[in-house]
């Protein structure tokens, strides 16, 4: 009874293609959005900050990049982490490079070159795919990584081969405090999930979704199968540079290329997994699991008062058996749990 | 050209190690479709607990290894009943993801059993140059990487008789083939799953104490399997044979690459040169060496 759509006529094809074409919908969106940016900076702690929001926003925007390539176009990458290093090192380099660079163009720069990299490294999901694919996307890792260690450009020759990320200022103003970095991330957060909401509903995001259920059948009837892969490649690169980007300049500050190493790619791969494969909303429940769930688990066996060695090992295995037990519970992931239970409040408190 | 071969047979030895724990990746791609990554985690699982039960408990190691191959084992069947057996019939990826989330569990219990430190495994090998060689041609050859050699031949082999000549054997065919054709006909598929992951399970207690004796038993164990993927997409998922191929010639290529070509680019290339080799073998040959055709039907 919470939620019911009937009574709402579309009535004019403007109507008819809103993004949340429910008016509860739109409202909880609105209102969720409206209390991020304007009741959160005032009760949230520094810690709060700057341990779980503005990780939690970082992921859900690198989470969502790997969602559009593995939950709509289907190609499975272990390689994430791979494309934010690009995205980082590339604001880095332009900020320091070309004077007078403002940072948000740096960001986006920065997603560029990531999605010109993810374009070349998406070359053979042209030829191969299921698993070999995802196997090949290691190589996307190792060289990548390895490559930004061995050349001391990208560092600007710097000897520990770790590059501090310059000062965040837009139009004069500098975002210092943790509550101001949180909001230009939650700002361009919110600006490229809109975005890709759109997108996967429009040619391109159908045109992924055939590829994705069946890329054989979906060349036969005219999808241009080389342009589709490659546009999830470059689209999904991109969001995982700023992520990378936003990673360096407004969480850690100072990164190294090490930091974004392969478990960094299994752990956004378990967002979207957990999450829900081809979801927006999924990746951003995704991102809130796999931040929060080791701080949890580190806070309850930290209460136990075990020694330290021994908490760390346990920690690993209820990760581990926490992601087992969520898989069989829930395979399509906690979107799919949303949905059920959205489903169950349309008709709440009738059974049918 | 002494040295060129030196290069090239160290490398295509430490091949065969790669192959060894391709080896258990393939087994069960084969029989049940599960990419399984926890593969390196049980390789360190394996050669960690021999190394423990030595040590801790004074055990002599020909009753040590008989007793991880039981726990083995029951890590086998418990990893089908508990793991694989709710996630029937989920999209592959899940299954992959969830052998994941157990290379996290069987890490974390590991350590929690046998601690993290590392520890050295003596194998009754010798890691030293074989004379013989040595004196005829001058190249050093270890005998260890020999020997090594020969327990993974003797190990295929078995295999083989297993796969080919036993009921057993026909039976995992069979599932690898068609699971519910094989179901139809009356063929326990969770029996067959389990033995697959015992002998899988077998395969990486063998790796296990190989990589142990060799390079200690120590965390960075899990990594070997890493190492194990190009020799699996460059050999194909699916073949016996491609594992041992593909693990010679990447072992071989990345020792050559690094010795020659890394000094020009500052060395290190070995992390990822083996899979750039195998991305452009898969441009040509997009199921591996010895994968089985991929005909796609609408």
């Amino acid at each position: 009874m919470i939620y019911r759509e009937s009574g709402q006529y579309k009535t004019s094809y403007l109507n008819d293609s809103q993004i949340f074409p429910i008016k509860q919908d739109r409202y909880a969106v609105l209102a969720f959005i409206a209390f991020a940016f304007l009741a959160v900076p005032f009760i949230a702690t520094p810690y709060f900050f700057s341990a779980i929001l503005i990780p939690f926003l970082i992921f859900s925007l690198a989470a969502l990049g790997l969602n559009i390539l593995t939950g709509y176009a289907g190609q499975i990458s272990l390689g994430t982490a791979a494309f934010m290093a690009v995205g980082a090192f590339a604001a880095y380099n332009f900020m320091l490079r070309v004077p007078g660079m403002p940072i948000l163009l740096a960001f986006i720069l920065g997603g560029v070159c990531a999605s010109i990299v993810g374009i070349v490294f998406g070359l053979p999901s042209l030829r191969i795919r299921g698993f070999y694919l995802a196997a090949s996307t290691l190589a996307t890792q190792f060289f990548v990584v390895w490559c930004l260690t061995k050349v001391p450009w990208f560092t600007n020759y710097s000897s520990s081969g770790v590059i501090t990320a310059q000062e965040v200022k837009i139009l004069g103003f500098h975002f210092n405090t943790p509550e101001e970095k949180y909001l230009l991330v939650l700002a361009i957060v919110c600006v490229m999930a809109l975005l890709a909401k759109n997108m996967v509903r429009s040619t391109v995001g159908r045109s992924w979704m055939a590829v994705r259920d069946m890329d054989v059948a979906a060349e036969v009837i005219g999808f241009k199968i080389m342009r589709t892969k490659l546009t999830a490649f470059a689209v999904s690169s991109f969001y995982c540079g700023v992520a990378g980007a936003l990673f360096a300049y407004c969480y850690v500050g100072t990164v190294e290329p090490d930091a974004y190493n392969l478990d960094l790619s299994f752990r956004i791969l378990f967002m979207v997994i957990i999450g829900g494969l081809g979801s927006i909303l999924g990746s951003f429940l995704g991102a809130g699991f796999i931040v929060l769930l080791p701080i949890v688990l580190s806070y309850i066996v930290h209460v136990t008062g075990l020694p330290n060695s021994v908490t760390s090992n346990v920690e690993l295995m209820v990760f581990g058996a926490l992601i087992i037990f969520f898989l069989i519970v829930e395979p399509h992931g906690l979107a799919r749990l949303w949905q059920v239970a959205k489903e169950k409040l349309r008709l709440w408190p009738f059974p049918h | 050209m002494q040295f060129f071969f030196e290069v090239l047979i160290a490398g295509l030895l430490s091949g065969v190690m790669y192959a060894l724990v391709a080896l258990g990746f393939v087994l069960i791609f084969k029989a049940s479709g599960v990419f399984n990554f926890a593969q390196g985690a049980m390789v360190f699982f394996a050669a960690l607990t021999t190394v423990g039960l030595k040590e801790e408990f004074g055990l002599s190691l020909w009753v040590a290894i008989p007793i991880t191959m039981v726990v083995m084992v029951l890590l086998g069947i418990a990893t089908e009943r508990i793991v694989l057996r709710p996630l029937v019939n989920q999209h592959d990826i899940t299954l992959f993801m969830a052998t994941i989330g157990l290379t996290f569990f069987i890490e974390g219990f590991a350590q929690l059993v046998w601690g993290s430190t590392v520890r050295k495994l003596d194998l009754p090998i010798q890691d030293v140059p074989i004379e013989f060689v040595m004196e005829r041609t001058g190249m050093l050859i270890s005998q260890f990487d020999v020997i090594a050699a020969i327990i993974c031949a003797i190990l295929v082999a078995a295999l083989a008789i297993l796969f080919n000549k036993t009921k057993v054997g026909r039976a995992l065919r069979a599932v690898a083939d068609d699971h519910q054709a094989a179901l139809s006909v009356g063929i326990p598929l969770q029996h067959v799953w389990a033995i697959v992951w015992a002998v899988a399970g077998f395969v990486a207690l063998v790796a296990g104490l190989l990589w142990g004796a060799r390079n200690g038993v120590q965390f960075a164990l899990i990594f070997v399997a890493l190492k194990a993927l190009p020799v699996l997409i460059l050999g194909g998922f699916t073949s016996v044979p491609g594992a041992i191929v593909g693990g010679l010639i990447i072992g071989a290529s990345e020792k050559l690459a690094e010795v020659y070509i890394g000094p020009y680019v500052g060395g290190g290339i070995e992390g990822w040169f083996p899979y750039v080799l195998a991305l452009v073998f898969l441009l040509i040959r997009p199921e591996g060496l010895f994968g089985e055709k991929i005909i796609r039907r609408i």
